[in-house]
């Protein structure tokens, strides 16, 4: 990597389970990414707001109480109203047969339970290439 | 070996008096088994390490306390009914996640998680549906809420008051163990300090006026699942149970007044002798500080009772049906640590919440340990274990250098020290730390974790999980909006205006101005707002 990717990572909404988002934050920073820890309860349009001023490559969303539907879409629609182009990778609890309409609402990359540490840097890289 | 003869003698009469299961406690060849095995101290003798009974699970077997819970108040009603009809006395609820942020279903963030995970809570209207026609002063019932616990708590004195039911009726347990929200699980609304004063609250209003409550359930589950090792959630958990201690001294209480209904949630673990050395050890220790450190005198003090409950996170959600192995083994080592209640967790909780099928399977689980094993007809059957005991020597030891890190961060005060923890990050930082550990350590394949990182090769297919009905939400909704329009807002205001002035005078009982504002039917997102003008509102910093 020339110049490091920057990638913010939160969880949106009441959520509160945050092991997987730590581990994750640890495991980009320690593969040379720079990480911007929100951390937990941000609401989208701070995720957005902070995105825009770090100039973040990739956004990065923790979510294991099923609302990743709901909360994909409402983060996607605050992007877009602010019209950034800022790629959103979805970690967590999400089932096979949810994957393909996150997809659909324009979540670049879903990283599933057991994902491995190459597999989350793997996908931070590629969505971030997708823009 | 005076001191041995005695015990044994004492044991033996302790047996004498128990009463025992109708059962024949012989192995599946019919050879004979005693109730116990080795040496003392035995079952039911302090320091307790054996079990807190002379006769282990010969007179009572385990309480198989299934957690579960989603959608409408009504709903969760009707599954009530159909548990006491089939002869339970015990109902467990899970409370939505809005609920137990104390949010309102209305607010911004509720959208899609209202009685997902639980039964939705706004206002008492719900409660009084909750618990319709159900007579409270016959049921035992358990409530999984921390952050807003005095609030429902308020909400179920008053529907017994509704139902005639009077408050030394009532019997039950809240979890209300707000430490580990700050360490662990992460569902805190107010700062640590006024948090602590609502629970003092309320063991003392309990302790006062509901003597079969458990006003508080201190929880290491959620601190193993949030990635610590065992030895932490062992300390972490017994300090917390410390600190509660002393909070409830430091406000007037007489520890032999409060202590007998304390109790404990313990995590069971893949670490089979690792799980067993804990639970042993969590008595021992929680036996000798109470009775040394804290001057308890009553037995019943001294005994750390605990439900436990399988490892979440420790099932994957690839080849799904393997956790049913997993959580047997773990059931087992809960089981061999002497617990007194257990969940097991269904196959297919690292994909959604339960089906109804897997749910049975998890209790069906149970049963075979249970009646089918033999294991429950001896108490403490691997006491005496080489390996048992060095493995429960060390978890002690282990806990205890952690117990002298707080006692020491805290100037000889646990509570203090649970502050100071909280506040630079020991807590926090020691369980990611644990948890990136052993995930690296899966990464490097030195961990196999089977069908995620090796026998990777079968069936992933599709698993047909739990949908929960968006009309839930709706219905809630209008719910409130209707119990809104119904009430008498300056009632409301004038019950809100006295709860604020409870809160801000810290030798008043926050708890009768708690009752009567949701008897006014303030929600419970008013409540919160209302406490949190006085007590503010905790925000984590967010250190990686």
């Amino acid at each position: 990597m020339d110049t490091p990717l920057r990638i913010v990572l939160a969880k949106i909404g009441f959520d509160g389970h945050d092991r997987g988002l730590r581990v994750v934050a640890r495991t980009l920073r320690d593969a040379g990414f720079e990480v911007i820890y929100l951390g937990l309860r941000q609401s989208t349009d701070n995720v957005v707001t902070v995105a825009e001023q770090e100039d973040a490559d990739v956004i990065g969303l923790s979510m294991h109480n099923a609302g990743h539907l709901t909360l994909s879409r409402k983060m996607m629609s605050a992007l877009d109203a602010a019209d950034l182009d800022i790629p959103v990778v979805v970690g967590g609890i999400v089932p096979e047969q949810d994957v393909q309409p996150l997809l659909d609402a324009g979540v670049a990359c879903i990283l599933g339970p057991g994902a491995s540490a190459e597999e989350v840097v793997a996908a931070m890289q590629q969505a971030a290439t997708t823009v | 070996m005076a001191d041995e003869s005695t015990a044994r003698d004492q044991w033996q009469e302790a047996l004498d008096r128990s009463t025992l299961r109708d059962a024949d406690f012989e192995t599946l060849s019919g050879v004979p088994v005693e109730p116990v095995y080795g040496g003392g101290p035995y079952p039911g003798q302090y320091p307790y390490t054996r079990g807190l009974h002379a006769a282990g699970y010969r007179s009572r077997l385990w309480t198989m306390r299934m957690f579960a819970g989603f959608g409408t108040a009504e709903d969760t009603n009707g599954r009530f009914k159909d548990i006491l009809r089939n002869g339970g006395t015990g109902l467990s609820t899970a409370f939505d996640m809005p609920t137990l942020m104390g949010r309102d279903s209305d607010h911004e963030w509720s959208e899609g998680e209202v009685g997902r995970a639980g039964v939705a809570i706004d206002t008492l209207a719900d409660m009084s549906d909750l618990f319709a026609d159900i007579d409270l002063g016959r049921v035992s019932t358990s409530m999984t809420i921390n952050g807003p616990a005095n609030i429902v708590m308020a909400m179920y004195i008053a529907v017994g008051e509704q139902h005639g039911t009077s408050r030394a009726q009532l019997s039950g347990t809240i979890q209300n163990d707000i430490l580990k929200e700050y360490q662990a699980q992460k569902e805190y609304i107010f700062p640590p300090r006024p948090s602590m004063r609502l629970v003092t609250d309320l063991m003392s209003f309990t302790a006062a006026e509901l003597p079969r409550w458990h006003p508080i359930s201190i929880s290491g589950y959620h601190i193993r699942e949030a990635g610590s090792t065992a030895a932490q959630e062992l300390a972490f958990t017994l300090a917390n149970g410390f600190a509660y201690v002393e909070a409830a001294v430091a406000a007037g209480l007489d520890i032999d007044d409060f202590a007998p209904r304390l109790s404990f949630f313990f995590n069971s673990h893949n670490d089979f002798f690792e799980e067993i050395g804990k639970l042993r050890a969590a008595r021992r220790i929680w036996a000798r500080w109470m009775k040394e450190r804290y001057g308890a005198r009553s037995e019943k003090s001294m005994m750390c009772r605990f439900h436990t409950q399988t490892s979440g996170a420790s099932l994957t959600a690839q080849q799904p049906e393997i956790n049913i192995a997993r959580v047997a083994i773990q059931a087992l080592a809960g089981v061999l640590g002497g617990t007194q209640s257990l969940h097991t967790d269904s196959f297919d909780e690292a994909l959604a919440l339960p089906t109804e099928h897997a749910a049975r399977i998890a209790l069906r689980t149970q049963q075979i340990i249970a009646h089918e094993t033999g294991v429950a007809s001896v108490a403490d059957p691997l006491g005496g274990s080489a390996f048992v005991e060095e493995m429960t020597d060390e978890m002690e030891r282990r806990a205890e250098e952690i117990f002298a890190h707080l006692d020491e961060l805290g100037n000889g005060s646990m509570l203090e020290g649970a502050y100071a923890g909280i506040e630079n990050g020991y807590f926090v930082g020691g369980i990611a730390e644990s948890a990136y550990r052993f995930e690296q350590a899966v990464n490097a394949g030195r961990r196999i974790v089977v069908g995620v990182n090796d026998f990777t090769d079968g069936d992933n297919q599709s698993q047909d999980i739990l949908r929960i009905d968006a009309d839930v939400e709706d219905y809630q909704l209008k719910r409130l909006n209707q119990v809104k329009g119904e009430r008498n807002d300056s009632q409301v205001a004038a019950a809100l205006a006295d709860l604020v002035a409870a809160a801000a005078d810290p030798i008043v009982n926050t708890m009768p101005a708690m009752i009567r504002a949701t008897q006014a039917m303030a929600t419970e997102g008013e409540i919160v707002a209302a406490l949190e003008g006085v007590f503010g509102t905790y925000v984590e910093a967010a250190v990686m």
